[in-house]
């Protein structure tokens, strides 16, 4: 059978917000609420609950006031809370998905989520803990795709087969995140000095 | 066969030559917030097959009406009434279901309802601008919205954008994860915008333009444009029986 072709991404635009934040850009009441706002858990849940907050800079290092990000995770036993996670029932107060806009202001997101378990590849390999991130924005022709990693984990992020793809140490370190607490900070440089490393999911 | 919401098979790599370079001079903006290392290639883990799936109880009554979800009581957007319709598919041609569509528009003036839109032509108090809705078994959706309006944006000194309508889609996976702009069949502004231009030729251009349905117009209410989507396609693996290939 042919193949078809995946239709083109376009940008998402200044007002994308319009669509998957309509709260937040001024037009209320469309839904009772903007989908994936407030914390990826509810009461019960387990594992380490943190905040995760960060800025994303252009080339000329300003940040951006106007992008979207989304964030997709395992739960604390690194289980996915989807129908094609074959290992298990993830945990029921955990959703997993998280989409925020950043600040009109000073560019910041925020996420109230939880440290997430590792997750084995089934052959032996397994993923330090992390989280995937997805960045839209105006002049962002093709979403963005990248992963923040956490720094108390060094011997599984030694060892994790996404990082080890990453060829040069410094480039490496992008995806690690920046711990105070239970506040990690993961900024991410679209180019230039810095530049995050995207991938090619 | 429809595509089955539980299928962990990998995804077959993006082909990035058939959608825009992230940096392309004629969109401006794209100039410093276009990455310049090249991205990194990995197989798909559990964490791009995987990806959040939204239950029916997500979606409103109205949240596919775009004419009445932000309408008094009674009222409607003031504009050409359309529907929009088509049927979410992936590279294999399988049908996905239970995917969110989401969508958000100008009004039938050319004019956002966004704290950022300063264009003069004039906010439709009847007109919001969003919506969503989940596919159906079959892959297909339907949405009921006016017709938006071509708008200026700071580019070139005077670019337009041709009249469009934004898409975010998910499918099953997070790496199936899209954003596209649907254009109308016909419209004279396509080919100007710099925009459409970020994709590199004419039959991916094609894919994103609407046709108009007349099997689907509802004679004396609303003319229907047919609008598919294509998202990535799985790998098939030693374990799926089709020793055939694919
Ligand atoms: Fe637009």
């Amino acid at each position: 059978m042919a193949r078809l072709r995946e239709t083109p991404s376009q940008t998402a635009g200044p007002y994308v917000h319009i669509g998957m934040v309509p709260t937040f850009a001024g037009v209320e009441n469309t839904y009772p609420e903007d989908l994936g706002s407030g914390p990826l858990y509810s009461d019960g849940v387990k594992g380490e609950k943190i905040t995760i907050k960060g800025r994303i800079f252009d080339g000329a290092g300003a940040p951006i006031r106007d992008a979207c990000v989304e964030i997709w995770q395992a739960d604390a036993d690194g289980l996915y809370n989807s129908p094609a996670e074959r290992r298990g029932l993830s945990d029921r107060h955990f959703k997993g998905w998280g989409r925020a806009a950043v600040s009109g202001d000073n560019g910041v997101y925020v996420f109230e989520t939880i440290v997430p378990g590792k997750v084995p590849l089934g052959d032996g390999r397994v993923q330090a803990p992390h989280i995937a991130f997805w960045i839209v924005a105006r002049g962002i022709n093709v979403g963005l795709h990248t992963r923040m990693y956490f720094p108390q984990e060094s011997e599984a992020n030694a060892v994790d087969p996404v990082l080890n793809r990453i060829e040069h140490p410094t480039r490496r370190a992008t995806l690690i995140a920046e711990r105070e607490g239970n506040v990690y900070t993961f900024d991410i440089r679209l180019q230039g000095d810095g530049e995050t490393v995207f991938l090619d999911v | 066969m429809r595509n089955d919401p539980g299928d962990a098979r990998p995804f077959i790599p993006r082909d990035l030559a058939l959608h825009p370079a992230a940096f392309d001079p004629g969109y401006k903006t794209s100039v410093l917030r276009s990455p310049r290392q090249a991205l990194i290639s990995f197989q798909n883990t559990p964490t791009e097959i995987t990806g959040p799936m939204f239950g029916h109880d997500t979606i409103g009554p109205l949240d596919h009406d775009l004419t009445r979800n932000w309408a008094q009581p009674g009222l409607s957007a003031i504009g050409e009434r359309i529907i929009v319709h088509g049927r979410l598919m992936d590279g294999e041609g399988r049908p996905v279901p239970d995917a969110l569509i989401e969508i958000w528009q100008t009004n039938a003036g050319g004019r956002y309802r966004h704290v950022r839109d300063t264009y003069v032509a004039p906010l439709d108090p009847n007109f919001g601008g969003c919506g969503r809705t989940l596919t159906r078994e079959d892959g297909s959706y339907a949405f009921m919205t006016v017709r938006p309006g071509a708008y200026p944006w700071p580019n070139r000194a005077n670019d337009w954008r041709p009249a469009h309508i934004h898409f975010s889609v998910f499918g099953h996976g997070f790496a199936q994860r899209l954003i596209t702009q649907m254009y109308f069949e016909g419209d004279p502004s396509i080919p100007l915008c710099p925009i459409v231009g970020t994709v590199p030729d004419a039959e991916g251009i094609a894919m994103m333009t609407a046709t108009l349905d007349m099997d689907a117009t509802v004679p004396f209410d609303a003319r229907a444009w047919r609008f598919d989507i294509v998202l990535r396609g799985r790998r098939s693996t030693p374990f799926e029986n089709r020793p055939e290939g694919n």
